[in-house]
């Protein structure tokens, strides 16, 4: 006889903790089942060389969402607040910037730098709060619905004539043309359009990318932050957060496939055979391994069979994990500032060439880089006195051309090597393990298909109202019992908690109208 | 001295249109032209001995019936006669058509893949469906969405119940049609790259994006949205080149009592006390009028012909960002002869088709990835087409008129003007290109005309080149275009209008934006409105 439970939640990401764990809250019976061996999915801290651990795929904190704080008192303790943002140059002329204030560029810039900052922070609160409740349905009766819509209209009005258009203006916009507008200083521009690009498939150029900048500062304000213990402390304060509401958690347990009988489903299989049941599953998997590979196109309507596999979710950026046996040289950096976030953007060009290769299914000759160094915080990573640091490496499509085997990973290795040389002349000698993830391997360790971490391009035409598919945008599944948690659904990936957090909504929501 | 009541700067198709419905409504109206011709860029030169060029614009769809009907420009001599098809000619030898007939269209689909022959059905049954649906606003002014006037409010409620009367799923449809990029949207129907190339050619023309980037969907629109004698999506010539479609407007105008003066440069749009004066010409001429309306763009309107003291700081700032980078070129050939096409079977109706030499969407996206770079494509996206084969009045007899459109092509090289010598090897790629296609090609041309967008800008005016008055993305469509705040056709300064490609609906030999200036117009005047409402034909 195997044990029913009320809802079964496959994978253990943060979004299924805070879903689990918000369902717990509510009183149900929840059993997760996590493929790996560790919590957390891409929010975890594990070891890549003897005595050193990286935080594996994320690895800073900009997003969680504090209603997910709020609903599960989750108290997060953080080695840093509002880190700053070195925008690396060769000549040591660097340009360093926090939310709101930047140095090393002229007062014409620094100026237009907190108006910038001002206004995509008020349109940023805005998309917030609809980041955090699930998006209406469009043409339906339902008053709710109704509602949400008005009030976004409302909302857009309250924000003032001249900002409602500068936001309709904006909404649809790139970054590359609203930066040249207004900088002339080629390192804080390179910098913003890396901001606007990270984990996209879009060039500085490519219309969206104010969008996915917005997104980035919608949160936390655009202060970055590091959690005492690494992104894997997070997923541990979540799953303690989902344990104490009567959750169980079971790890070492990939699912096989979604049981579906007459139309609904009514529970799991794991690979190693075991059967859970329950009438509703929650799956932090992303969109398209939940209904191609977990539940089977057969189950489910061919349109939306269709639209789930024409979601468009290839990965672009690589993970580069170096162990260091000291902190590397670069020119105009003192000590003290290896805590910040550093990045290698030298101008919006540059950013725009790097991606250019990546239409085409190639990795880019000179990549961009966001690099940080979470052991100088975090004493618990590396031996005393050696250091790791982690890269996010872009653009290495994750359809490479000529497939991702071993040379191709080695190549794009060397490749971001050389690129870090140029600003860190003496890193060779200091490196004593390097590990790179591709996204075939992000894909393979951390179960996302694509190895997007948006688990699906964060673009309008995959946005809000149609994310993951059209009519499908409100969490339950057009398959009887069936609900999706994950970044695939709105509002997207990082690692916020919002779409866990809407999901349990929606599914008590209906529980109670059922 | 005379005061007019109203000066159309630019006798472009769009001032010619804006023109004639003022002057029908029974104002006394000039219309005032640099040019020692007119119709801007939808005219007919005579460069090259007998030889007619469309030498701009080159074929034409977008042409509102109702506005043909109501200035009767057949009775002013316009003529447009349908062609059909395109072709693609693919470096395998092979090639890729596209004809009027649906049944031997869907053959030809199904040589490649029977899968994308089937799926073309559901493809164009979608996308003119997002035809219908703004084919319904290209006549209407744009409602501001930031204002409480009863007016935007009942406009705002029109576009919001079109938008419901979709349905659900349509409703999303819409959302992503009007967000995603080209090359997604046909990724989501067919899985041939010549098939998706062939059809991605109308997400860019004219637009400085590539195909991989999003909101290149809406721009087929622009290229679909059109019809010849009702039939949606037809594309046809007008008789005797581009320059019949200004010359019949030109007719109107004149036979409703307009005046028309060609030479006439203006150098400035006179301002006294907040409001239009009228014109100074560039041979010091002034000339009076209440309303002055300006068929040029905004750019060249507010930051050349006008001082930055009268205007908003705010609306100058905007004008300056408005984005209108030139991406295409034209080249325009006589020929002695008709050029053979060997991968085409003998006689083919292909010939009177688009042709067009690049067969994969990677070779549309590198092609961008050039003019981003500041340079002309070096394997550029061409559309081609011999119009002599349908109207014989362009060329001697025997002889013939070949148009080649394009992209990329960028308004300066590297941020200088052009030499002449880039401008010949710019050219010289081109030809190149076609010739690869066509051994006979080159020993049949007998005089070639380049032009690059700044040679557009030199001799029409436009800024940039730019075909469309401004880039067709949606920070510059419908309430956005030209800046927010100003779609309705008027500027900040009292008295001075706007009504040319850069307003709502945008580019293309359209007339829309003249003739919905002109309603706003007569709106103010307090005038009797000449300007037709949509049929809702549809």
């Amino acid at each position: 006889m195997t044990e029913q439970y009320d809802a079964i939640v496959i994978g253990a990401g943060h979004n299924g903790l805070v879903c689990a764990a918000l369902l717990g809250k509510a009183g149900r019976k929840v059993l997760v089942l996590e493929a790996n061996e560790q919590v957390g999915g891409a929010a975890v801290t594990r070891r890549f060389a003897d005595d050193y651990s990286v935080p594996a795929c994320a690895h800073l904190l900009y997003q969680l969402q504090p209603q997910v704080k709020k609903d599960l008192g989750l108290n997060i303790a953080l080695a840093s607040d509002d880190m700053e943002t070195v925008a690396l140059s060769t000549d040591g002329q660097h340009v360093r910037y926090s939310s709101d204030r930047v140095h090393g560029v002229s007062d014409a810039d620094a100026a237009s730098y907190r108006d910038f900052h001002r206004r995509m922070s008020r349109f940023a609160n805005l998309l917030q709060t609809y980041l955090n409740k699930p998006p209406p349905r469009l043409g339906t009766k339902d008053r709710k619905d109704l509602v949400t819509l008005a009030r976004l209209g409302l909302d857009l009005r309250m924000l003032g004539r001249k900002e409602m258009r500068e936001f309709l203006r904006l909404i649809g916009m790139n970054i590359h043309d609203e930066v040249t507008e207004r900088f002339e200083n080629k390192l804080l521009k390179g910098a913003l359009s890396l901001d606007a690009v990270l984990g996209t498939h879009l060039g500085p150029r490519s219309p969206n990318t104010i969008m996915t900048y917005l997104y980035r500062l919608a949160g936390n304000g655009g202060r970055l932050a590091a959690p005492a213990g690494g992104m894997g402390a997070v997923s541990e304060a979540l799953a303690q957060a989902a344990r104490s509401n009567g959750v169980t958690i079971r790890t070492g347990m990939p699912v096989q496939r979604v049981i579906v009988d007459n139309g609904r489903v009514t529970g799991v299989e794991t690979q190693n055979g075991e059967n859970f049941a329950s009438f509703t599953v929650v799956s932090n998997a992303d969109p398209k391994t939940t209904i191609l590979n977990l539940v089977g196109a057969r189950h489910v309507e061919t349109g939306f069979a269709r639209r789930i596999s024409n979601i468009r979710m290839q990965g672009n950026a690589a993970k580069l994990h170096l162990a260091l046996d000291g902190l590397p040289v670069v020119q105009g950096l003192e000590k003290r500032d290896f805590g910040a976030r550093l990045l290698i953007a030298p101008d919006e060009h540059y950013v725009e060439r790097a991606f250019n290769p990546a239409k085409y299914g190639e990795t880019s000759p000179e990549p961009v880089l966001e690099i940080s160094i979470p052991s100088f915080r975090d004493s618990t990573l590396a031996p005393t006195g050696k250091h790791v640091l982690s890269a996010i490496v872009q653009y290495a499509p994750y359809r490479l051309k000529k497939g991702w085997d071993k040379a191709a990973r080695e190549a794009f290795k060397e490749t971001t090597l050389r690129k870090i040389t140029e600003f860190m002349p003496d890193i060779d000698g200091r490196i004593t393990a390097v590990e790179m993830l591709t996204p075939v391997d992000i894909e393979q360790e951390f179960h996302m298909g694509g190895g997007h971490w948006h688990h699906g391009e964060f673009t309008l035409d995959q946005f809000m109202f149609v994310r993951p598919v059209s009519g499908a945008a409100q969490y339950a599944m057009p398959l009887d019992g069936l609900f999706l948690c994950g970044a695939g659904t709105h509002p997207g990936g990082g690692v916020s908690g919002a779409a866990g957090r809407n999901a349990a909504r929606a599914l008590l929501a209906r529980e109670k109208t059922a | 001295m005379k005061t007019y009541d109203a000066i159309v700067v630019g006798a472009g198709h769009n001032g010619l249109t804006n023109a004639a419905f003022l002057a029908k409504a029974g104002l006394n109206v000039l219309c005032v032209e640099k040019n020692d011709y007119i119709g801007g860029a939808a005219v007919s030169r005579n460069l090259h001995k007998d030889w007619i060029y469309s030498n701009c614009s080159y074929v034409c769809s977008l042409l509102r019936p109702e506005i043909f009907r109501a200035l009767e420009l057949h009775r002013h001599g316009l003529q447009v006669t349908p062609y059909g098809g395109s072709v693609t000619f693919m470096q395998n030898g092979d090639y890729f058509g596209s004809y009027w007939d649906s049944e031997v269209s869907y053959r030809e689909k199904a040589r490649f893949s029977k899968r994308d022959a089937d799926a073309y059905i559901r493809y164009s049954t979608d996308t003119m469906r997002q035809c219908r649906f703004i084919r319904d606003f290209l006549l209407r002014t744009p409602p501001d969405p930031t204002s409480f006037k009863p007016a935007d409010i009942r406009e705002l409620l029109l576009l919001g119940r079109k938008f419901m009367e979709m349905g659900e799923d349509r409703m999303y449809e819409t959302i992503r049609f009007w967000t995603m990029s080209v090359a997604e949207y046909l990724g989501e129907y067919f899985e041939t790259d010549v098939i998706k190339t062939a059809l991605s050619g109308s997400g860019i023309i004219g637009t400085a994006l590539g195909v991989h980037s999003p909101g290149t969907a809406y721009v087929l629109l622009h290229h679909y949205m059109g019809d010849v004698d009702g039939n949606v999506g037809t594309w046809g010539y007008a008789r005797g080149g581009m320059g019949g479609v200004s010359k019949s407007i030109a007719g109107a105008f004149q036979a409703y009592g307009g005046e028309l003066r060609t030479d006439a440069g203006v150098d400035k749009i006179v301002v006294k006390n907040g409001k239009v004066k009228g014109v100074a010409l560039t041979t010091g001429e002034e000339i009076d009028a209440r309303v002055v309306v300006s068929n040029m763009d905004v750019k060249r309107t507010f930051l050349q012909c006008m001082d930055e003291s009268d205007l908003d700081p705010e609306f100058y700032r905007r004008v300056r960002n408005f984005k209108s980078r030139g991406s295409s070129g034209k080249l325009n050939i006589a020929l002695n002869g008709l050029p053979t096409f060997p991968a085409l079977p003998k006689g083919s109706s292909l010939m009177h088709s688009d042709m067009h030499f690049i067969d994969s969407m990677e070779r549309m996206e590198r092609a961008y990835d050039d003019w981003k770079a500041g340079t002309w494509s070096k394997d550029p996206y061409v559309d081609m087409l011999i119009p002599t084969l349908v109207d014989p009045t362009m060329a001697p007899p025997g002889k013939h008129f070949m148009s080649c459109f394009i992209q990329y092509c960028p308004p300066q090289i590297n941020g200088r003007r052009w030499t002449d010598a880039e401008r010949d090897a710019f050219g010289k790629t081109v030809i190149d290109q076609i010739a690869n296609y066509s051994p006979d090609f080159k020993s049949l041309i007998e005089h070639v005309e380049i032009r690059t967008p700044q040679d557009i800008e030199d001799q029409i005016g436009i800024t940039e080149g730019n075909i469309f008055h401004g880039e067709l993305t949606m920070d510059q469509l419908l309430f956005n275009r030209p800046v927010p705040g100003y779609a309705q056709y008027r500027s900040p300064v009292g008295g001075l209008y706007m009504c040319g490609s850069s307003t709502h609906p945008g580019g293309g030999v359209m007339a829309a934006p003249g003739a919905n200036a002109a309603r706003e117009i007569l709106f103010d005047l307090k005038r009797h409105n000449t300007v037709p409402e949509n049929f809702g034909d549809d």
